[in-house]
């Protein structure tokens, strides 16, 4: 079957591919676009890391066609940082060690940016529920919550 | 539609949380998948009739977000919030989720006690469907070749009465219902059950809806020997299997608390209590 062409939006620039029709987004991104920072974790929409933003929604990008993308607008943790300043919550959790081996935090990054956009001020279980599809099997999670939770209270204080 | 009618192993993708996993593990390797995502409707809750039609594409997400949905389904809107996680709800729909017609689908159980209705589109037009009907075993529905759900319609809600969904599992979040409950039930004005719809999941190779459960509370206050005799048609109706998740005796047990608290719930629900 011959491939099929897709325009989309990727972290706000005008993008043109060409995909199989059962590729996914994530392999999309990945294998055709260079942008590595979304990860492969399990592939069936329980890990989280492949996580990416699409016209502002959290998806798994491993469930997720690249195909689905035409029209649409993808965040990636690639858009993340501006320039080189990093997001409030890639600098805080640098700051406060919340990763280890750094596979699933692109992903995590990226779904907790999501959510202090809708909630600036979330409880912490408010962040664990919204986090629970984002596994990591290093950190026990305890410097992620904490970090996400000291990030939004600056961001608070900042606006 | 004429792409589903003239080609034979062609799959509708609509949130695509189960398709692409099957996909991916080549359980189906179709010839064509269509999305059905772009078409008019597909992806809006309207209302209709006093009641609402949801879009097969519409996300659990969108329900959540939407006001009128959540005061009068609540307990379809929260079965829908429980399928996976944040960024599943953000894709998967009820819809798909009755058309997988996994036993322990959360949302099902839901809708069949809000006594949803689904139209279903296929080569030979349309019809309507209890979403009981759909599912007819583990993986199993009643759709022909070619027809898909186009839309899931959820009646208009009765006065003084409110559906709930609570579900069994082992963790707090990102698990399979060990057991899942739906419970409507409208009162009187003396808080006397008039009518009810209770549903059980996972509890058997498709959702059931348990008529001897509502029979117990029907023309009764909500009391204690209510509430008991509610388990206990739960309880017996309930024919699981013991599996890593539960055992029978355990989901069997299980199937009566969540329908007496599912009860409770619904109950403070009709007369006007935020839950």
């Amino acid at each position: 079957m011959s491939q099929i062409h897709v325009t989309s939006r990727i972290n706000g620039d005008a993008t043109e591919f060409l995909c199989d029709a059962d590729e996914t987004l994530m392999d999309v991104l990945r294998d055709r676009l260079g942008l590595t920072g979304t990860k492969e974790g399990c592939g069936t929409g329980d890990c989280g890391a492949c996580t990416v933003a699409v016209d502002g929604r959290l998806v798994c990008s491993c469930l997720m066609l690249g195909a689905e993308a035409e029209g649409r607008n993808v965040a990636t943790i690639e858009g993340m940082a501006t320039g080189d300043q990093l997001h409030p919550l890639q600098q805080k959790f640098i700051e406060m060690a919340a990763l280890q081996c750094g596979i699933c935090t692109p992903g995590i990054l990226v779904a907790a940016k999501s959510l202090l956009e809708r909630n600036p001020d979330p409880s912490e279980e408010e962040v664990r529920y919204w986090l629970a599809g984002n596994l990591c099997r290093c950190t026990g999670y305890d410097k992620i919550i904490r970090a996400v939770m000291e990030t939004a209270a600056d961001m608070r204080r900042a606006s | 539609m004429a792409l589903l009618a003239g080609q034979t192993g062609a799959h509708v993708l609509a949130g695509g949380t189960d398709l692409l996993v099957k996909l991916r593990s080549e359980m189906i390797e179709p010839e064509m998948i269509v999305d059905i995502k772009r078409i008019d409707g597909m992806r809006a809750i309207v209302p209709e009739a006093g009641g609402w039609r949801i879009g097969a594409g519409v996300s659990g997400a969108e329900m959540g977000e939407h006001a009128g949905l959540c005061a009068d389904w609540p307990g379809v809107v929260e079965a829908a919030g429980l399928i996976g996680s944040t960024q599943v709800q953000g894709r998967a729909t009820i819809a798909g989720n009755l058309c997988n017609a996994l036993p322990a689908a959360d949302s099902v159980p839901a809708m069949v006690a809000a006594n949803a209705v689904v139209r279903i589109i296929g080569p030979k037009g349309a019809r309507e469907l209890p979403a009981i009907d759909v599912p007819q075993g583990p993986g199993k529905t009643v759709l022909e070749p070619g027809e898909f759900v186009a839309s899931v319609f959820l009646p208009p809600r009765a006065a003084r009465s409110a559906d709930c969904y609570l579900r069994f599992i082992p963790r707090s979040e990102m698990d399979i219902a060990v057991v899942g409950c739906g419970l409507w039930l409208a009162l009187d004005d003396a808080d006397r059950v008039t009518e009810a719809r209770v549903a059980l999941g996972a509890v058997g190779p498709k959702v059931m809806l348990v008529a001897e459960a509502a029979g117990a509370i029907i023309g009764r206050s909500l009391d204690d020997a209510a509430l008991a005799d509610l388990a206990a048609a739960c309880s017996r109706a309930a024919t699981p299997m013991d599996d890593k998740r539960g055992t029978v005796d355990f989901r069997r047990h299980v199937s009566g608390v969540l329908a007496r608290r599912a009860a409770e719930i619904a109950a403070g629900r009709a007369k006007g209590e935020t839950a």
